[in-house]
């Protein structure tokens, strides 16, 4: 089994005392919030993408919104995905904010042109002539039996083209204020949802909530290491903070949120804090967007590190079906607290 | 099919600027100073003449790697054209596109195109656009014969067929896929039977006749414009140039492209009838051309007098803020 996912997010740090109202809710159902609030404030935005409509998606991030805004903003399409994304960046380009749902990220293959050649690149292409104020949301990842074609962590491909940004929710507040930035953001960004955070439950600000793109969260504040994760790892990085806590190790877990752009500032400064890097992610380690974290940590401030930086990631292999096999290659949360008496140690 | 005096001078006009443009493209690229790729038009400038023709500033249309005609049919501005294949600052996208990336977002081009199909989904989201804000606003999707055989080209024609999308799809075909010939690509000779598989309308024109593609763009825009849905059109074709400046042509033979050339000149189509329908006589064709000319020449001129390319600003010339 995996570990207890519905960790209640702590209130975000910093947000002077006059916490909004709160409700408990699902990821899927923040998502969903996130959706309704901003296509009532703007009928520009809407939806695109498979079984989006009265089956509310294929996990029930757009559960509802059919009633309430009709077909035409809850476009509901043939498996078409290269067509589908094609058509966001032509509706974005032209006056729309449209937000496709492509319902695994092992899909994108099938449309990477359109993001990678199109949209990405348009603006930069035309000599800023062009906005794409579009939202790819998606989600990926293991942990359901899924097998190798629908549990693959992909951010690495999204995180090397120039023009996107990158956005990894953990929590259900950062979804719904990450997903509200991103719908408002001029360009393309990238919205990678996890399958297990769906139903995973958390606090969230009532009303209009907007996080913005390229702020990190400290999610557990810590003093030894600083553990540098996002999405479904997050909720490990935590889990495992504790376990550490009670052996004496004080683990600061930072939530990068939005990969690119990366919030560099609030990385550097717990490095400088802890002196200890540990990076996890549940992709693939080779290549993966741990490295460039490592690498970056290693560059902007090799002498404040008292270990050199360590990446805890996934095997690199294609994720196997059989739930034993399938948990064997990405990390656990033992994995995280092995990794992290071993580099403080 | 009767056009009157003043549309078939501008239908010249945009043809003859489209020759003159690609002419003086060729001409600066054997100068060295265009860099990178250029493909002509020349040949095929009754399709972008004859559909723009119908165009609104307002309306939109995605465009090809083969783009300046689309892209001066749409109402471009010349110099700026030059200035970005020149690599200035004062180009369409400021020497970061070009020959293969200028967009006029002012006047609805969406951009030329280095992805062969990839312009198609774009137009079909800039109809839904329309479609969905209410405008009578229509897109127009300008792609070769080998785009058609793109993935995009099936998924976007059946989302704009079965949404009734306000988009036409311009298919030029002008016989070959960079060096495939067309025989060898589609087992059927027209192209334009596909669209029945979508359910809409499909219409072959001769585009050699800026005439004929003027009359099956008038009707297909109309029916986008008034709510009826998309169109295919397909307009046989042939390129008078290699697929690029520079290409060897090692797939034809010289009689073939000088017998096609002789045979399949819209421009000399034009004057013919235009002189014969008593439209215009031959001496206010010679001084349109005369006039086409002195425009190129002002035009490169500005564009040469334009800085260079200012360097890369990041994140600005990456990310909107
Ligand atoms: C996706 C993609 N595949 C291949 C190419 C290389 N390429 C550029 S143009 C071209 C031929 C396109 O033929 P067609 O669509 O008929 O347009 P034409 O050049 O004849 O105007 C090819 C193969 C490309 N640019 N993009
Ligand atoms: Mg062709």
């Amino acid at each position: 089994m995996p570990p207890k996912t519905d960790t209640t997010a702590e209130p975000t740090p910093g947000a002077g005392g006059h916490s909004p109202p709160t409700r408990e809710m699902f990821y899927s159902e923040a998502l969903n919030e996130a959706l309704r609030l901003e296509m009532e404030r703007d009928e520009r935005v809407i939806v695109i993408g498979e079984d989006i409509a009265e089956h509310g998606g294929a996990f029930q991030v757009t559960a509802g919104l059919l009633d309430r805004f009709g077909p035409t903003r809850i476009r509901q399409t043939p498996i078409s995905e290269i067509g589908i994304v094609g058509a966001a960046v032509g509706a974005a380009l032209t006056g729309l904010r449209p937000i496709v749902e492509l319902m695994y990220v092992d899909f994108s293959g099938l449309a990477m042109d359109q993001v990678v050649n199109q949209a990405a690149q348009n603006r930069f292409m035309f000599g800023g002539q062009a906005r794409v104020p579009m939202v790819l949301r998606t989600q990926g990842g293991s942990g359901r039996g899924n097998a190798a074609q629908h549990s693959k962590s992909l951010e690495a491909w999204f995180a090397h083209v120039a023009g996107l940004k990158l956005v990894m929710p953990a929590t259900p507040a950062d979804a719904k204020g990450l997903l509200t930035a991103a719908i408002r953001d001029d360009n393309p960004v990238i919205f990678l949802e996890h399958k297990l955070l769906y139903r995973t439950k958390g606090a969230v600000p009532e009303g209009e909530h907007v996080v913005p793109l390229g702020q990190a969260d400290i999610k557990r504040e810590g003093t030894d290491l600083t553990i540098v994760t996002w999405s479904r790892e997050v909720l490990f990085a935590l889990e495992a903070a504790g376990r550490l806590a009670e052996l004496g190790i004080a683990a600061e877990v930072v939530d990068v949120r939005t990969l690119v752009p990366l919030d560099k500032g609030a990385l550097l400064a717990s490095v400088r804090k802890t002196h200890r890097l540990l990076v996890v992610h549940e992709a693939i380690k080779r290549a993966g967007y741990g490295a460039e974290i490592a690498a970056m940590i290693a560059e902007e401030a090799f002498d404040e590190l008292d270990a050199p930086p360590k990446r805890l990631a996934g095997l690199d292999t294609p994720i196997p079906y059989a739930q034993h096999l399938e948990k064997s290659v990405v990390p656990q949360v033992e994995d995280i607290v092995a990794a992290a008496k071993e580099l403080v140690g | 099919m009767t056009i009157d005096r003043a549309t078939a001078l501008d239908l010249y006009r945009v043809m003859r600027t489209i020759r003159s443009f690609e002419e003086r493209s060729t001409q600066l690229f054997g100068e060295n100073k265009i860099w990178g790729t250029i493909h002509s038009y020349a040949g095929e400038e009754a399709i972008a003449a004859g559909v723009c023709a119908h165009l609104r500033d307002d309306d939109w249309i995605t465009s090809t790697h083969r783009g300046h005609g689309h892209c001066i049919a749409k109402g471009a501005d010349l110099g700026k054209m030059f200035a970005e294949l020149l690599g200035r600052e004062t180009g369409y996208c400021r020497g970061r596109g070009g020959s293969m990336h200028i967009a006029d977002t002012s006047k609805g081009n969406l951009g030329a195109n280095g992805i062969v199909g990839g312009g198609i989904p774009i137009a079909t989201g800039a109809a839904l656009t329309a479609q969905q804000l209410g405008t009578d606003q229509v897109a127009v999707s300008f792609f070769g014969d080998g785009a058609a055989n793109q993935g995009t080209f099936h998924e976007s024609l059946n989302l704009a067929a079965i949404w009734k999308l306000p988009v036409i799809y311009v298919c030029e075909n002008n016989q070959y896929a960079e060096s495939l010939p067309v025989k060898r690509a589609f087992a059927v000779e027209n192209i334009a039977v596909r669209a029945s598989g979508y359910g809409m309308p499909g219409v072959r024109v001769d585009g050699r006749d800026v005439r004929a593609v003027h009359e099956a763009a008038r009707e297909a825009v109309a029916r986008a414009r008034s709510g009826k849905g998309p169109t295919l059109l397909v307009a046989d074709s042939y390129r008078h140039e290699g697929h690029y400046y520079g290409d060897p042509r090692k797939y034809q033979t010289k009689d073939e492209i000088e017998g096609w050339r002789k045979r399949f000149d819209p421009i000399a189509d034009a004057r013919a009838w235009i002189v014969a329908d008593r439209l215009a006589g031959v001496a206010d064709l010679d001084a349109i051309d005369l006039s086409v000319v002195g425009e190129i020449d002002r035009a490169v001129a500005w564009a040469e007098e334009g800085p260079p390319a200012s360097p890369i600003k990041l994140p600005d010339d990456v990310y909107a803020t």
